[in-house]
C-alpha cells in the first residue's frame, strides 16, 4: 500500500537523461513514422518509465512495482522532444485508492530542462492487490 | 469521410479514414527495445500464460503509440500533438506467427482557438482496446 505520507509528495530525480537520434530512431521505425526529426508523442514514455520507477522504488513509498498493471496513459506536451535534449525527470504521487482490492494509484512525471516542463505524463497505475 | 493523402478541413464532425496497423511478436519485441519495457508478459508466451493472460500481449503503450503514429498523420507531424490520452481496456493479444490488426479511426469533436480535440477509436480482433482515447492538435 502507498503510505498516506506519500501522496501529494513530489520526487525529484538526480540524474539528468540525453535524448539520443538512435532512441528516436529506435522508437519512430516501430511505428513506422518517416520524420525522426520529432519524437513521436508517446516517445517521452522510454525516459518516464525508467525514471518514475527508480524515483519511486523507495519501499517508505510503498508502491509495489512487481504487482502493477498500467490503467492509463496521459500526455501533455509543452515543447516537442529532439535528439540532444536533456531533461531531469520528477515524480508526484497525485492519488490513491482502494477499488475493488486494488489499489488504483495516479503518477505524474514531468521532464523539465533548465526548471521548464517539457512534458508532463500522468499514469494510472493498478496494483493488483 | 475524409482521405488521409488529400486536402482536408478540420472542423467538428470530421471523420477521418481507418487504418490497420499489423502487431506480430516482431514488432512487440523492438518496442520492448525501443521502450526499455522488457516486461517478460509481452515477450514470454509461457510466462505469461503463467500469470493468467490467454497469451503473450502487447504493450499497452505499444497500442497507443500506433494510434500516436495515426494522429500524427492527421496533425501533419508529431510537433502538432498537444495532448495525447487514453486508458486500456483490453489488452492486444499476439500469438506466435500470426499478424493481428490493430484498427484506429478518429473524429474531431471540437475546434477552437487553433486547436482541435480529437477522439480516437482503437480496436483489435473486433476487441476495443483503447478507451476514451483523445486528443489535442494544432489546427
Amino acid at each position: 500500500m502507498i503510505s498516506p505520507d506519500s501522496i501529494g509528495r513530489t520526487f525529484a530525480g538526480t540524474e539528468s537523461v540525453t535524448v539520443t537520434q538512435s532512441q528516436i530512431d529506435a522508437f519512430c521505425a516501430v511505428i513506422g513514422e518517416s520524420d525522426t526529426t520529432i519524437a513521436p508523442p508517446t516517445f517521452s514514455i522510454r525516459i518516464t518509465l525508467d525514471q518514475s520507477q527508480a524515483i519511486l522504488s523507495d519501499p517508505a513509498i510503498g508502491l509495489d512495482w512487481t504487482r502493477v498493471v498500467h490503467g492509463d496513459q496521459r500526455f501533455e506536451i509543452f515543447k516537442p522532444i529532439k535528439a540532444g535534449d536533456s531533461f531531469t525527470c520528477s515524480s508526484t504521487i497525485e492519488s490513491s485508492k482502494a477499488i475493488a482490492g486494488n489499489e488504483i494509484v495516479t503518477v505524474r512525471s514531468d521532464l523539465a530542462h533548465n526548471e521548464e516542463i517539457t512534458v508532463s505524463t500522468w499514469s494510472t497505475l493498478v496494483v493488483r492487490g | 469521410m475524409v482521405n488521409f493523402g488529400g486536402a482536408w478541413m478540420i472542423e467538428t464532425g470530421t471523420t477521418f479514414d481507418e487504418k490497420v496497423f499489423y502487431i506480430n511478436r516482431a514488432l512487440v519485441k523492438s518496442y520492448a527495445d525501443a521502450s526499455g519495457d522488457q516486461n517478460p508478459i509481452h515477450q514470454n508466451e509461457e510466462f505469461a500464460l503463467s500469470v493468467g493472460l490467454p497469451n503473450v500481449i502487447a504493450h499497452g503503450m505499444l497500442t497507443m503509440a500506433l494510434a500516436g503514429k495515426y494522429l500524427t498523420d492527421i496533425a501533419g507531424g508529431s510537433a502538432n500533438v498537444l495532448e495525447f490520452s487514453a486508458r486500456f481496456t483490453k489488452p492486444v493479444i499476439v500469438p506466435a506467427d500470426i499478424d493481428i490488426d490493430l484498427t484506429v479511426s478518429a473524429t474531431v469533436t471540437d475546434v477552437s482557438g487553433g486547436r482541435a480535440t480529437i477522439s480516437l477509436a482503437a480496436s483489435s480482433q473486433g476487441v476495443k482496446v483503447l478507451g476514451l482515447a483523445k486528443a489535442v492538435i494544432l489546427v
